[in-house]
C-alpha cells in the first residue's frame, strides 16, 4: 500500500516538473539579464570568466551568503562532533599501504597547487574559490587517508578561515565607503585577460579560496578524527 | 554525440545500484560514479565551473564523508 501511494505521489510530482518544463527551449535564452552579462561583462568587471564576473561582482553579495551558509555547516559539525574530553590515548595508525602512502606524498603538493591555480586564476579560467577550496580540501583527505599519524594544525586552519572571511568583508565594506555600494569594484580593472585585472575579484576569490578549503579541511578533520 | 547517451545510460545505472545495493560500501561507490558521471555531462554541456565543483565536492568529499559514516554504523543493510 505504500509503495503503490508514494509511486503515484513520485509519478505526480514528475507529471508536474514535466509539464512546467516543456514550455520553456532548451538552451535559448529567457532573460534578458543574461545576454547582458555576456554582452557587457568584461568591460563592466575585467574578468573574461563571465561566470566569476556574476558570482564575484554582479551577484556578490549573494556569494556572502553561500559563505555564510557553508560556515553554519562547518561549524555544526565541529559542534556536533566535538567530544566532552578528548581521548588522548594513543591513535592506532595502521599504516596505509605503501601505495597509497607513496603516492599521497607524491600527489599531495601538486593536488594543493592545482586548487591554489584555480582559485588564482578564477577571473581568467573556469573554477574560482569554491572550486579551488574543495580541491585543497580533498588533497587533505588524500593525506589524512595516506599519512595517517598526521595532522593538520587545527588553531591554525581556523586563523586562516577567518582571516578569509574578514578578507571579504571588509574589501565588500571598503567598496561601501569609496563608492556607494556593497562590493564595489574600486581597484583598477586592467588589461582583461592579465593575471592582474579585475578589480577586487581575485582579492575576494583568493580570500574565498583560503577559507572554503581550511573550512572543509576542517569539517573533514572532525569526522575522521571521531571516526577513529 | 552517442558518448552523452553512454554515459546517461551509465548514470542511470548506476543510481539504480545505488538504490537497490544491500551493501552500503558498494551503494557509496555507486554514488560516486553517478557524481562523477554528471561532472563529465557538465562539462559536455559547457559548465565547466559546475563541472569542477561536482568532481571534487560530489566524488571526493561527499564520498569520503559516507564512507566516515558507515565506518561508525553497519556496513551491511538488514
Amino acid at each position: 500500500m505504500r509503495k503503490i501511494i508514494s509511486i503515484v505521489l513520485l509519478s505526480i510530482i514528475a507529471i508536474g516538473i514535466i509539464l512546467s518544463i516543456a514550455e520553456i527551449p532548451f538552451g535559448k535564452p529567457k532573460m534578458k539579464v543574461g545576454k547582458y552579462y555576456i554582452d557587457k561583462g568584461v568591460k563592466d568587471t575585467g574578468a573574461t570568466n563571465i561566470i566569476t564576473s556574476v558570482v564575484v561582482n554582479y551577484r556578490g553579495f549573494d556569494t556572502l551568503g553561500e559563505v555564510t551558509v557553508l560556515f553554519i555547516a562547518a561549524v555544526g559539525v565541529g559542534a556536533v562532533l566535538v567530544t566532552a574530553e578528548k581521548k588522548q590515548k594513543e591513535r592506532v595508525t595502521e599504516k596505509a599501504s605503501l601505495v597509497l602512502s607513496t603516492g599521497c606524498r607524491f600527489l599531495f603538493p601538486l593536488i594543493l597547487l592545482l586548487g591554489a591555480y584555480i582559485f588564482v586564476n578564477g577571473h581568467l579560467t573556469p573554477g574560482g574559490g569554491f572550486q579551488g577550496g574543495a580541491v585543497i580540501a580533498s588533497a587533505f583527505l588524500l593525506f589524512y587517508m595516506g599519512c595517517r599519524w598526521k595532522r593538520i594544525n587545527k588553531i591554525k586552519a581556523q586563523a586562516l578561515e577567518s582571516l578569509g572571511g574578514l578578507v571579504f568583508i571588509i574589501t565588500g565594506l571598503l567598496g561601501l565607503i569609496i563608492g556607494n555600494y556593497f562590493m564595489m569594484n574600486f581597484l583598477p580593472k586592467g588589461i582583461p585577460n592579465q593575471l592582474f585585472s579585475a578589480g577586487i575579484i581575485p582579492v575576494i576569490y583568493i580570500a574565498l579560496g583560503c577559507k572554503v578549503g581550511s573550512e572543509l579541511a576542517g569539517v573533514i578533520d572532525n569526522m575522521i578524527e571521531e571516526s577513529e | 554525440m552517442i558518448i552523452v547517451y553512454l554515459l546517461v545510460l551509465l548514470m542511470l545505472a548506476a543510481a539504480i545500484a545505488a538504490s537497490v545495493f544491500k551493501d552500503l560500501l558498494s551503494a557509496v561507490i555507486a554514488a560516486c560514479l553517478v557524481s562523477l558521471i554528471a561532472a563529465i555531462l557538465f562539462y559536455f554541456l559547457q559548465a565547466p565551473d559546475v563541472a569542477m565543483a561536482e568532481a571534487s565536492i560530489g566524488a571526493a568529499l561527499v564520498t569520503a564523508v559516507f564512507i566516515v559514516a558507515i565506518k561508525r554504523t553497519k556496513r551491511h543493510e538488514e
